[in-house]
Formats: C-alpha cells, sequence, structure tokens
C-alpha cells in the first residue's frame, strides 16, 4: 500500500514539475479550459438564481375561484366547505377580499392607485389544489366549478407557472448542450496537450519501457498532468463565474427589483462547484487517457 | 540461463540479421559477443531482452520463451536483466541520482531502501559524488558509468551490455571493464556484445560474421 502510495505521490510531483516546465503555455491552456468551462457553469448559476425567485419553487398547478363581487362572505365559506369535502380536491385555501387588497397593497407598485380607489374592486376568492394535476383532470374540475352558484370566474393557474418550468427546462438543456459541446473541447484540449508531453517525453517513456516498466506506471504522470490541468481550468472557471456574479449582482438586482422581486445573485453553490471542478478534472484525465492509450497501443 | 535454438531474425524487406543460431550461456558465465558492425551483436541482445522478436526459433531466457511472452508479462522480464545500451539512454533532465533511482521505481521498492541500494550502486562505479549532478554535467565514461548503475540497482542476474566501451579512452574502457569483471565475480551472468574483446580476456567467446554464428 506504501508503495503504491508512493508510486501515486511521485507520479504526481513529476506531474507537478512538468506542469511547472511550460508555465505560460500551461496558464494559456488553463485559461481556455476556464472561459470554455465558464459558460455552461454560469448558464447553470444564471439558472439557480432564477429558481430562488418567489413563485418558481412549486410549479404546482392550482384552481381560483373567484366569487361574484356582490357576493356575501358567507356564500364563499359555502363554497370553501362545499370544496373541501368535493371529490379531486386536495386543498382549498379562502382567500377574502379585504387580504388579496391589503396584500396587493404593500407588495405592488399600485399602492396610490389602489388607494385611489372608492371601494375593494376584488372579490373574495379559492385556491384550490388538486389531487390530480394532470391538465385535462383540472380542466373538467374548472368546468364544473364554472357551473356552482354565485361563482364569477374560475382561472386555471397553471399556465404562467408552466410556461416559466418550461423555459427553465430549456434554460437547463440548453446548460447540458453547452456544457456537453464545451466538455468535448476540453477533452481535445487536454488530448493534445498530452500528445505533446508523450512527444517531449518519447525518450523517457522508451526507457522506461526497456526498464520494465509497465503502461500503469508510464501513463501515470500524464494521467495526473490531465487531471490537474483540468482541475486547474474548472477553478479558473469558477473564479470566473464567482467575479461575473459580483458583477451582475448590482445591475441584476436593480432590475429584478422593477417587477417587484427581490435577488441577490448568488454564485454557484458548494454542490455546483464540487461538480464544475469535479467534471473538469475527470474531462481533462479522460482526454489524457485517450491520447495515451493511442499513443501506447502502437507497437 | 540463456538458449537460443536455432533463432533467426529477419528485417524487411528481407535482411537477414541473424541466421538459424544455437548455441547456451550458463548461469554465472561471462560471454562476449563479438563480430563487425552490422553482424548481428545488438540483435541478439535485442532478442534476449525482448525487445525484437525472432523471426524463427525459440529464445529462452532463464526458462521462459521470451518471444512467446505476451505483451503485459514483458515488463517483469526485464526488471529481471540489467542493460546497459549502446547509446547510453539515459535521461538529461533527471539527476545522476533519478537515472539509477528510475528502475527501482518501476519495480515499486520502498524509497527508503531503493536511496540505499542507489548509492551503493553509484558508489560502486565511483559515481557517489556525483548524485546530485545532471548526466550533460559528466563526462563520457562517467555518462557510461551512469548507466551502469541503472543497469545493476535492480541486482539483476542477467547483464546485458551493448558495445559499453565504444566511444571511450583505453584508460577509460579498462576502467569500465573492470566494474563488470567485479559483477561477474559476484556471480553476475553478463553477455556483452564489443568488438573491444581484448578487455575482457577471461570471458567465453561468441563470434558472429554476417548474423552467422562462427565456429
Amino acid at each position: 500500500m506504501n508503495t503504491w502510495l508512493a508510486q501515486h505521490q511521485d507520479a504526481i510531483l513529476l506531474a507537478l514539475r512538468r506542469l511547472a516546465a511550460a508555465p505560460l503555455n500551461n496558464v494559456l491552456s488553463v485559461l481556455a479550459i476556464g472561459v470554455a468551462l465558464a459558460l455552461p457553469a454560469g448558464g447553470q448559476m444564471l439558472l439557480a438564481n432564477a429558481m430562488r425567485l418567489p413563485g418558481t419553487t412549486s410549479a404546482v398547478p392550482q384552481i381560483s375561484v373567484f366569487m361574484l363581487a356582490s357576493a356575501e362572505r358567507r356564500a364563499a365559506t359555502e363554497i370553501e366547505s362545499r370544496l373541501g369535502k368535493y371529490g379531486g380536491v386536495k386543498h382549498v385555501q379562502l382567500l377574502p377580499k379585504e387580504e388579496t387588497l391589503a396584500r396587493l397593497k404593500s407588495n405592488s407598485g399600485l399602492r396610490d392607485v389602489i388607494e385611489a380607489l372608492p371601494a375593494n374592486p376584488f372579490p373574495d376568492a379559492l385556491v384550490v389544489t388538486a389531487t390530480d394535476e394532470r391538465p385535462e383532470s383540472m380542466e373538467k374540475l374548472a368546468a364544473e366549478f364554472r357551473q356552482w352558484p354565485k361563482v364569477e370566474h374560475v382561472q386555471l393557474d397553471s399556465a404562467w407557472v408552466r410556461r416559466l418550468d418550461a423555459l427553465l427546462k430549456l434554460g437547463r438543456t440548453g446548460v447540458m448542450l453547452l456544457g456537453a459541446l464545451l466538455g468535448a473541447g476540453l477533452i481535445a484540449i487536454s488530448f493534445s496537450i498530452i500528445r505533446m508531453q508523450v512527444l517531449t517525453h518519447r525518450a523517457e517513456i522508451e526507457v522506461s519501457q526497456l526498464l520494465g516498466a509497465t503502461n500503469g506506471f508510464i501513463q501515470r504522470p500524464f494521467l495526473y498532468y490531465g487531471l490537474l490541468l483540468g482541475l486547474a481550468g474548472g477553478i479558473a472557471a469558477w473564479l470566473l463565474v464567482g467575479a461575473a456574479a459580483l458583477w451582475l449582482r448590482a445591475p441584476l438586482g436593480e432590475l429584478v427589483r422593477l417587477y417587484d422581486l427581490t435577488l441577490v445573485l448568488q454564485s454557484l453553490d458548494a454542490r455546483d462547484s464540487a461538480l464544475l471542478l469535479g467534471l473538469a478534472a475527470g474531462l481533462g484525465w479522460l482526454g489524457a487517457m485517450i491520447s495515451l492509450r493511442q499513443h501506447l497501443q502502437q507497437p | 540461463m540463456i538458449r537460443f535454438d536455432r533463432v533467426s531474425k529477419r528485417y524487411p524487406p528481407g535482411v537477414d540479421a541473424l541466421s538459424n543460431l544455437s548455441f547456451e550461456i550458463a548461469e554465472r558465465q561471462m560471454v562476449l559477443v563479438s563480430g563487425h558492425s552490422g553482424a548481428g551483436k545488438s540483435t541478439l541482445l535485442r532478442l534476449v531482452a525482448a525487445i525484437e522478436k525472432c523471426t524463427s526459433g525459440v529464445v529462452l531466457v532463464g526458462g521462459q520463451n521470451v518471444g512467446a511472452l505476451a505483451r503485459a508479462a514483458l515488463p517483469y522480464l526485464r526488471r529481471r536483466i540489467g542493460m546497459v545500451f549502446q547509446d547510453q539512454k539515459l535521461l538529461f533532465d533527471r539527476t545522476v541520482f533519478e537515472n539509477v533511482m528510475l528502475p527501482l521505481s518501476i519495480a515499486g521498492f520502498p524509497r527508503r531502501d531503493a536511496a540505499q541500494r542507489v548509492r551503493t550502486a553509484l558508489d560502486k562505479v565511483g559515481l557517489a559524488s556525483r548524485e546530485k549532478a545532471l548526466p550533460i554535467m559528466l563526462s563520457g565514461g562517467e555518462q557510461q558509468r551512469l548507466a551502469i548503475a541503472r543497469a545493476v540497482v535492480n541486482r539483476p542476474t542477467l547483464l546485458l551490455a551493448d558495445e559499453p566501451t565504444a566511444h571511450l579512452d583505453k584508460e577509460t574502457a579498462a576502467d569500465v571493464a573492470r566494474i563488470f569483471h567485479e559483477f561477474h565475480q559476484v556471480g553476475v551472468t553478463l553477455l556483452i556484445a564489443t568488438y573491444a574483446d581484448d578487455l575482457f580476456p577471461a570471458a567465453r567467446r561468441l563470434r558472429l560474421d554476417h548474423g552467422k554464428l562462427l565456429p
């Protein structure tokens, strides 16, 4: 075990020595990898922040039942009770019109307009969560509620949530696609750098083979080279994304405030950071391995 | 220790480097392979170390048919053989110490034992005081002695040397020959390809001429 560890330690030290031997080349390579990885990582950061916006954490579709403006509170509570016993309804919440008005006053920029109104224009409303969230079942329920007395309007609230959810899904797919493309780019960068390294150290490889080195022994420092290069690229990407988050925080915060929302742009969280660094190191290692396989399998 | 049974080696496009060679080398023997340039001396050594495979016949080393060995088994054969190459094959970006350490690192020796062995080997060839030097800083004779130290640090039972005294002056060549004699005295089997066979008067001789063994 000690020997095994010592051989890996030697391989890492040799890889570090080779990295340090060509500092400018390697810094530029790390920067290229960093910029390539920063694009999908930055996209992931924006998506994660978008998910934190109020209203996006839950994509549960709901049905809003609006009472007639002239209807008394008793009518609304009767409907609430009826809904509570209705098959297919999971949860029902009564929103009295006074509460709706107060919430709108405190949360929106329309306070002055609302205060200028002679009377409360909102009806009592009920928010229904269904047991079956499929669109056709929800539509059926909504159609039934529309027939009930003193009900003015029934609205399916899922549409905008679904639109946002679809947008986020599209964003996630885009980030994954970009990540896959640029990940392949990282493998290609690592492949050619290791190929150059192999050519540079051809004599050493030959001597090692003549002295009884296995392919594993010969490959090890090159694999660590690729891994360290990828990891350094990942760290560069992480720093770039962090710097971008700091830079964009104030203007983005200002933008979302215009929509009555609050957002403090956060850089990648611990999970995403670990994923970025792990993937970068892994792809660097993979590029090196493909390159070495190609070289060492030659007769 | 070594047995050649009707061994031939042909390079494309049909050049016979070795033709129908048969001989045996017992353990602890010192054998010189001599002959003119192109006689097949280096090829013979390369077949023993399984660097190349023979076109026909069987090469046995320590009872193993090296021509039939799987690629994955070759490293383990080579670790048992010390090799001094004609062009030395030193690593010029590594120190004297690191060059000699390489076979031990490959074989997975514990670091402390390995360092002790390296120093012993360097001491044996008179390079103990140069362990931190780079090979480029050594003279031709010192580089050859470094190559010998690297070949013997694993304490192999078989040592192959391809023209170990080529390009050396008479005094340095004698010094290198003395080192080989010392290894022979401690029981190492030596197979040396050389044209300077006067340096090894007591050794058995295999004379090659155009790939054929002379009687």
